[in-house]
């Protein structure tokens, strides 16, 4: 099953694709019954998210992009809620600075609390999954408590859904073809067999040290692709089985800035 | 709440008060904490003091309210323990003015930042920062209108009722109103989110068996127990 949590007429929603029988393919039903088309809702993040995980340089081809070399543990930063957006949502890139990139990343939704939790018994405690993209402003990288929350922790910068989709609906997560497209045109691509700490090792190395929460989620990392983003640019992440999930760049002007 | 959450002893209403569970901590606020690091400061791999506010966050798996045992994992054998004021945000803040960012503050309450010692500030991982029960908080939270200054506040640590460190909020490199301005120009504070201003350095150090009481003017105290945990 996939979920989306939307606005809509006055309410907050749970709702699902609308039945194949719909005319419109994009069509959302709500859990009340109505039927309304995609662009006629607020996208939310999918889930109410507790704490918010990420990796970084998790696959090697973006370890070495970056110039980064062998690690022996996984490179763990966290999110508060302020950072999150749903889909079809608008991102702000700051005026004057040189490089901001989008990452598309497989998320991981925790289902059950999980602590000190086998690798082997890993998936009994994940719900599902989506997509997320965390975007990241290099220009205001510091070399203190890395990766620093100026570049990785901005409002509306870390963008998850469309939807969570139940993790017995993904027959193997370790196998997912990522993509990202800028207005269209393939800029990132990667498969999550790819990841160098697996998802079962994720889960088994944040649980020894740290209890996690049904609604925890984990951004599992990203490959290879990035690029520099500019307002007006239309980011779309794609990740198999989970949808597209789309974003706008938008200037400083948005904000009344 | 989500299903779960009762693992933790923390119901986030600290009177009168209800918190959010979003906590953000600043490192190096404090002219001694900076100062500690000397000319490393300006050395690889930091090459540069830092220019923006170094923040962190302690996730929700950390909370504990006074009196909760802080565990202390096996072959460890001391912890850090920052002593931080803790700002309350009470209306959401988003970009304000230093001139009217304590408006936008409910009040104060202790922030006890537990950390396994780490040399490296560069990129430490956040199992020594994240561990279940690392922050303790409390004992209530002190409105605002109760006239509390936090930027002249002195904050003093005792480990089993002796004295270990004393420092005061008026050495914060970027003061409350300060700090509170430059992180909200990029990321908005909701109400009952906290903001610790950071600790005083060098942090004490405490062992299994001991008591750490951190007393703050005008804040009351927080004490916890900390125990070896089991193996």
């Amino acid at each position: 099953m996939m979920r989306a949590r939307v606005a809509y007429a006055g309410a907050i929603h749970e709702a699902t694709p609308a039945p194949a029988s719909t005319p419109d393919a994009e069509a959302l039903r709500l859990a009340d019954g109505r039927v309304v088309a995609a662009e006629e809702v607020v996208w939310l993040p999918p889930f109410q998210a507790g704490t918010v995980i990420a990796l970084g340089l998790n696959y090697a081809d973006h370890a070495q992009e970056l110039g980064f070399k062998h690690q022996d543990e996984p490179l763990v930063f966290l999110k508060g809620p302020g950072t999150l957006l749903g889909h079809r949502g608008v991102t702000r890139r700051p005026a004057g600075v040189g490089f901001m990139h989008y990452e598309c990343e497989l998320t991981v939704v925790i289902g059950r609390p999980a602590k000190h939790v086998a690798r082997s018994r890993a998936f009994e405690h994940v719900a599902g999954y989506c997509i997320a993209n965390d975007y990241a402003i290099r220009d205001y990288l510091e070399n203190w408590y890395r990766p620093n929350l100026r570049v990785k922790n901005r409002d509306g910068a870390t963008v998850l859904g469309p939807w969570l989709v139940d993790a017995a609906d993904i027959a193997d997560p370790k196998n997912l073809g990522l993509r990202t497209f800028v207005n269209g045109q393939l800029t990132q691509a990667g498969n999550t067999r790819d990841l160098i700490f697996d998802i079962p090792y994720l889960v088994e190395y944040l649980s020894s040290f740290m209890t996690l929460l049904p609604g925890d989620a984990i951004l599992t990392g990203t490959p290879e692709g990035v690029v520099n983003v500019m307002p007006g640019d239309v980011v779309t992440c794609e990740i198999d089985g989970l949808g597209r999930l789309v974003n706008t760049i938008v200037a400083d002007a948005e904000f009344g800035r | 709440m989500p299903a779960g959450a009762d693992l933790f002893s923390i119901p986030f209403d600290v009177p009168p008060y209800r918190l959010s569970g979003a906590v953000y901590g600043t490192l190096l606020n404090h002219r001694t904490a900076l100062g500690a690091l000397g000319e490393a400061a300006h050395q690889p791999p930091y090459h540069a003091p830092p220019v923006a506010p170094v923040l962190y966050i302690k996730p929700r798996n950390t909370l504990a309210l006074p009196g909760d045992v802080v565990r202390i994992p096996v072959g460890t054998l001391e912890l850090e323990v920052g002593a931080c004021v803790g700002l309350v945000i009470g209306r959401t803040a988003c970009r304000v003015a230093e001139s009217r960012a304590l408006e936008h503050v409910a009040g104060f309450l202790i922030v006890a930042d537990v950390s396994i010692p780490h040399a490296s500030l560069h990129r430490p991982s956040i199992r020594f920062k994240a561990r279940d029960g690392f922050c303790p908080l409390g004992p209530a939270v002190t409105p605002r209108a109760a006239g509390v200054d936090p930027d002249a506040l002195w904050v003093r640590t005792y480990v089993d009722g002796v004295l270990v460190h004393s420092a005061s909020t008026a050495e914060l490199i970027r003061p409350a109103k300060a700090l509170l301005a430059e992180v909200t120009e990029f990321m908005t504070l909701s109400p009952g989110d906290v903001l610790a201003l950071g600790a005083a350095g060098p942090a004490p150090r405490v062992r299994s068996g001991q008591t750490v009481t951190i007393e703050i003017d005008g804040l009351g105290s927080l004490s916890n127990p900390y125990r070896e945990a089991a193996a």
